[in-house]
């Protein structure tokens, strides 16, 4: 074949470069397009609900009259609900993962449990809603409190867990895992010294991704049985008359950011739209507050480990 | 009495043959590794040299699917490495590893050293900066990091990695110590320094290293084994398996016209 002349080459670049520039502008389009949805939700919670931005709103209980009901027992209860989500997820998501990559053997029953955890990440809240209302509230008679929330949304959330965690085991190089066991390590301090330090940046996106699913779910809460009008928090621990235990908070009833919007907007009176999205921007920025700190974080491990 | 000419045994494969599966890796290996001598395996690529190197310290253990056939002794107790009674842990303890690519952990230089330590229970303070000197010391590079223990081992260049990483098994007293190609990532200067350092370090060690270098087999072994295709071809001390080999096999390999 004759090489080819400098104008059949030129000519070449030229189609590839105008497939570039093609897909580049589609590219461009798309995450305009993306990125004005969220600019356009934020302005328009913003712009309804900007007259509510006060201080009382964070610290009033719900009311009748709109221009005094605030989000207090709400966000309160978002993050002591979260709170109980992440120490119950967070363990045994980590420690499944853990176990699953490093010490199983892969036959077809560890296939079958791998299978199984993804789909668990498909089923639809609600059914976890229900599935915790027959165990947790009536079953093991936790009822409904800020402990049946917690686990129901622990359970939710687990399966995004033990995925990222396997995920940032995977990346760990087979070399590093070979080096720690060759100086006569067992596979337990491999995994305490080595392997889950190293993932931990992996980890850490795993949790806060399932907090920040998490945070915002409203149909199992509302399915086992969340308050949507309250006008108390859970009691603190040592405060009031007779003094509260230490975990009688657990098992308070309590409401949650999602629900409290979810309350207002239902409501006829068109005041109380201006709480709900002064509520709704609230719960974005609390979303965007912990994926915040979670990049930063990662951002600081990640430095350290250069292979 | 272990003199230059009767040499005692540090370690004996005997009929040793290994399967990566279906497929036989190492077919009926018979040789032995001298107490504080230097042997190195050369072959082609594919011989097995590696997988013979990874079954002194069980290495293939940790992956699904293999399977040893025959026995490493190990003396003075006359253990078979590879006995199912006998815990790969406990092999690991006794022999070392320094791998072809330099695999310092993310950690600090300190830290790096101490794991073997560490991971034997051993976390006094002092004890473990007397040991972790005498390791870096023994690997020819204290002087190089002894004001900055603390910082990251991957911050150090790929020679001084690789000396970090001999410096980490040595901190464990290993009765062996097995190289697997371990200049094979490094360049001249650095390659240099590391064939010194074997050769020092001889005095206090079994070496076992894999080498597809034949010159630096020539200069840095006391016994040489070549292998080919899973089998051993042929063993003998260096400079007769160099000068004068009795396989054409080996003869073939040596001189070029071959691998």
């Amino acid at each position: 074949m004759q090489p080819l002349t400098t104008d059949e080459i030129r000519a070449l670049i030229a189609k590839g470069k105008l497939k570039d520039a093609i897909f580049k502008g589609l590219g461009i389009f798309c995450l305009a397009a993306a990125l004005l949805v969220i600019v356009l939700l934020v302005t328009d919670m913003v712009s309804k609900g900007s007259e509510r931005f006060t201080v009382d709103f964070f610290l009033n209980f719900a009311s009748r009259h709109a221009n005094k009901a605030g989000i207090l027992s709400a966000w309160v209860g978002s993050l002591l609900v979260m709170l109980v989500t992440g120490l119950a997820a967070v363990p045994l998501g980590v420690a499944a993962g853990v176990y699953l990559e490093e010490y199983a053997k892969r036959n077809w029953i560890t296939e079958i449990i791998e299978i199984n955890i993804t789909n668990l990440a498909a089923v639809p809240s609600i059914v976890y809603g229900l599935l915790a209302l027959g165990i947790f509230v009536y079953q093991f008679g936790f009822g409904q409190s800020i402990l049946s929330a917690g686990l129901t949304l622990a359970l939710l959330i687990l399966p995004i867990i033990i995925v990222s965690t396997r995920e940032a085991i995977r990346a760990i190089p087979a070399m590093i895992r070979e080096g720690s066991m060759a100086v006569g390590a067992t596979r337990w301090q491999t995994c305490r010294y080595h392997i889950i330090p190293y993932a931990m940046p992996g980890i850490l996106t795993g949790v806060i991704i399932g907090l920040a699913r998490a945070i915002g779910e409203t149909a199992p809460i509302i399915t086992i049985g969340a308050l949507t009008f309250i006008a108390f928090l859970p009691p603190a621990p040592f405060t009031g008359e007779p003094a509260a235990g230490l975990f009688d908070w657990v098992m308070a009833p309590f409401t949650v950011m999602p629900i409290q919007i979810f309350n207002w907007t239902s409501r006829p009176d068109p005041a109380f739209e201006v709480n709900a999205a002064a509520a709704g921007f609230v719960l974005m920025a609390m979303v965007l507050t912990m994926n915040g700190v979670a990049i930063w974080l990662r951002y600081k491990m990640r430095k350290n480990i250069k292979w | 009495m272990p003199t230059q000419d009767n040499p005692q045994l540090k370690a004996e494969a005997r009929n040793l043959s290994f399967y990566y599966g279906e497929a036989k890796a190492l077919k009926g290996i018979n040789m032995p590794i001298y107490d504080k001598k230097v042997t190195a395996l050369i072959g082609p690529s594919g011989c097995g040299k590696s997988t013979y190197l990874r079954s002194f310290n069980r290495m293939h253990d940790l992956y699904p699917g293999n399977r040893y056939e025959g026995e490493i002794r190990f003396f003075p107790d006359n253990t078979n490495l590879l006995a199912a009674d006998v815990d790969p842990i406990e092999v690991r303890m006794r022999v070392g590893m320094v791998f072809q690519k330099p695999n310092p952990f993310p950690k600090s230089i300190y830290e790096n050293v101490a794991y073997g330590l560490r991971v034997r229970g051993e976390n006094n303070r002092r004890v473990l900066d007397d040991k972790i000197e005498h390791a870096l010391r023994g690997a020819a590079i204290w002087d190089e990091v002894k004001d900055r223990l603390q910082d990251l081992a991957s911050n150090l260049s790929g020679g001084q990695q690789q000396r970090l990483c001999i410096a980490r098994a040595l901190a464990t007293d290993p009765e062996l110590l097995l190289f697997d190609e371990p200049t094979s990532a490094l360049d001249p200067i650095a390659t240099a320094a590391i064939e010194e350092l074997v050769h020092e370090l001889k005095k206090r060690v079994t070496i076992l290293i894999v080498t597809h270098n034949m010159q630096q087999a020539a200069r840095v072994s006391d016994y040489t084994a070549y292998m080919f295709l899973g089998e051993m071809i042929e063993f003998g001390k260096t400079d007769e398996i160099f000068i004068k080999p009795q396989d054409k096999r080996t003869e073939d390999y040596i001189t070029g016209r071959m691998g």
